[in-house]
């Protein structure tokens, strides 16, 4: 069982005209094996939240359980990929996937097992021995995603992870993200702005609002798996997106006009 | 026996196939466009034979109006070699060479191990820059050659007062700029590793080290070239021996030639230690994505 919990989260940065709030009282659970996407407009505080998840940020209150277990500091357990790839420029991209391995001073038969795999099945055979400046942003991406999972995290935490990648390769890595998180079965938290790729990956999703950043409505995805590129002309699909688009439209409208306010 | 035209074999461009456009103006003067490589090292050398050539003609006319004692003002480049010849064989300049050298070695290399622990420090911890940064910046506009008066007061004339001045204008310099690389490696970077189940101290000399190194490198190089200037000074003031204070007698013997063929040696010494710096770069960082000149 790897579940994790974000509990009664509240985050607020002191500003030049008083408290900002970012985050106001966030509770979501995501439970064992579970792929959760978190959309909403830019600002709305998703990234903010996921460092929180990863340990990286202390919430001002609350907490994040993992297993039932509150987490004060990154570890392990929770698996991070970034949005800037931040593959380790100088060490090749087994060495990157073996990173986390290596710390945990697995052996290192053991570890070229494991990345050899990951390398296979993440489509990087031949480039194993190359450093990251050799790779594509979509190779970087899925060397990144080949780095988390050798972690053997028990929660995978993906911030925009396609965000920098073109249209037709973010199609290519949602669909090879689908194929692994089906063959793995990990936890996942995942924030996008792009609602598609919400809807086509997850199986539930969260939408939040902005300024102060909250959950305002939660979507389960009921399109069967596994899901192919078919899966987005049909109906459904089409469904769940017109849902999604008008809540976040409805907040990106009220962000604008309490900038106008502001202002 | 009938002959195949060559016309035939080769059809000859029609007039209405647009004619790909490969003038003079369009291959080196448009902004930001590569030349062909032979024109690159066409170009390099050509800057050296300009620069000797008129040299050489400017100072064979100043000698040829101005009698031949304006030899020793106004030398050619060929007198330059003869005299820088005539300075190894005869006036042991080697040995200038050798004591410049070594004292920019000591300054520079005692320099370098203060400097980059203390600027991957501050560069790191806020604690240790807010405690260092103010003072070092301070100092980092004094000049190191306003120094030299004093040292020889506290140090006297020996090679401790050469290699400190070196020392004060390396280190002010190289530890602020070892904090600022030192400062932009990415937070990602870390973060990743903190989530991979990394110690503070494993992504300190597994992530924050390794990720500055070639910038530090390059930081080196550059300040290495600093210390040759302060160096100069240093010896110009007061030295038995140096580049510095060979130049500083030669001035009194009105030896232009001499001057010259020492200001030659010092920028050809650069020029080795600047191509070592580059050669070890490339060696030890391959994986770097622009690797410079």
């Amino acid at each position: 069982m790897s579940e994790i919990e974000i509990a009664d989260v509240a985050m607020r940065f002191r500003a030049r005209h008083g408290d900002v709030t970012a985050l106001e009282r966030i509770s979501l659970t995501v439970p064992d094996g579970q792929f959760a996407c978190i959309v909403g407009p830019s600002g709305c505080g998703k990234s903010t939240l996921l460092m929180i998840a990863a340990g990286l940020i202390t919430p001002t209150e609350g907490e994040v359980r993992v297993n039932g277990k509150p987490t004060f500091e990154p570890g392990a357990d929770r698996g991070m990929v970034f949005q800037s790839y931040s593959l380790y420029p100088w060490l090749s991209v087994r060495r990157n996937i073996e990173f986390g391995p290596e710390i945990k001073k697995i052996p290192s038969a053991e570890r070229r097992k494991a990345s050899t795999e990951l390398i296979h099945l993440m489509k990087l055979d031949g480039f194993a021995d190359a450093y990251p400046k050799a790779l594509s942003g979509g190779m970087k991406q899925r060397a990144a995603i080949a780095r988390a999972l050798a972690g053997d995290p028990e929660v995978l935490l993906m911030d925009e992870p396609f965000g920098a990648l073109d249209a037709q390769t973010r199609q290519i890595m949602q669909e090879l993200l689908t194929d692994i998180w089906q063959r793995y079965r990990k936890t996942v938290l995942f924030v996008t702005h792009d609602i598609d790729e919400a809807i086509f990956l997850g199986d539930v999703i969260y939408v939040m609002t902005s300024r102060p950043g909250r959950i305002r409505t939660t979507l389960a995805v009921d399109i069967p798996r596994p899901r192919t590129f078919e899966t987005l002309s049909g109906p459904r699909f089409a469904e769940l997106r017109n849902q999604v688009v008008g809540t976040i439209h409805e907040e990106s409208l009220k962000a604008v006009e309490s900038e106008l306010a502001r202002a | 026996m009938s002959r195949i035209p060559a016309a035939r074999v080769a059809p000859a461009p029609s007039a209405a196939e647009p004619r790909r456009r490969r003038g003079f103006i369009r291959t080196y003067l448009t902004p930001k466009q590569a030349i062909p490589g032979r024109a690159r090292l066409f170009l390099a050398v050509g800057s050296f034979v300009v620069i000797l050539g008129v040299w050489w003609l400017l100072a064979t006319l100043i000698q040829n109006t101005a009698g031949a004692l304006s030899a020793l003002f106004v030398p050619t480049p060929y007198q330059v070699v003869v005299t820088w010849w005539d300075m190894m064989v005869n006036l042991g300049f080697y040995n200038d060479v050798g004591w410049s050298t070594f004292r920019i070695v000591a300054g520079f290399l005692l320099a370098a191990v203060a400097a980059v622990p203390l600027g991957l420090l501050m560069g790191s911890f806020e604690a240790v820059r807010s405690f260092f940064n103010p003072p070092i910046n301070a100092i980092r506009y004094m000049p190191a050659s306003a120094f030299i008066p004093l040292l020889i007061l506290l140090q006297g004339l020996g090679e401790d007062e050469k290699i400190t001045i070196i020392w004060i204008g390396v280190f002010f310099q190289l530890v602020l700029m070892v904090m600022d690389i030192a400062h932009r490696v990415p937070d990602e970077m870390l973060n990743v590793a903190y989530t991979l189940g990394a110690s503070r101290w494993t992504v300190f000399y597994k992530v924050f080290l390794p990720a500055t190194f070639p910038e530090v490198v390059d930081a080196l190089r550059i300040t290495m070239g600093w210390a040759w200037t302060y160096l100069i000074v240093a010896e110009l003031v007061a030295a038995e021996h140096g580049i510095g204070s060979f130049i500083l007698i030669a001035e009194r013997y009105l030896r232009a030639d001499r001057i010259i063929a020492a200001i030659i040696t010092i920028g050809i010494l650069g020029l080795i230690t600047d191509t070592l710096f580059a050669i070890v770069h490339r060696l030890a960082f391959p994986y770097v994505e622009k690797v410079r000149a």
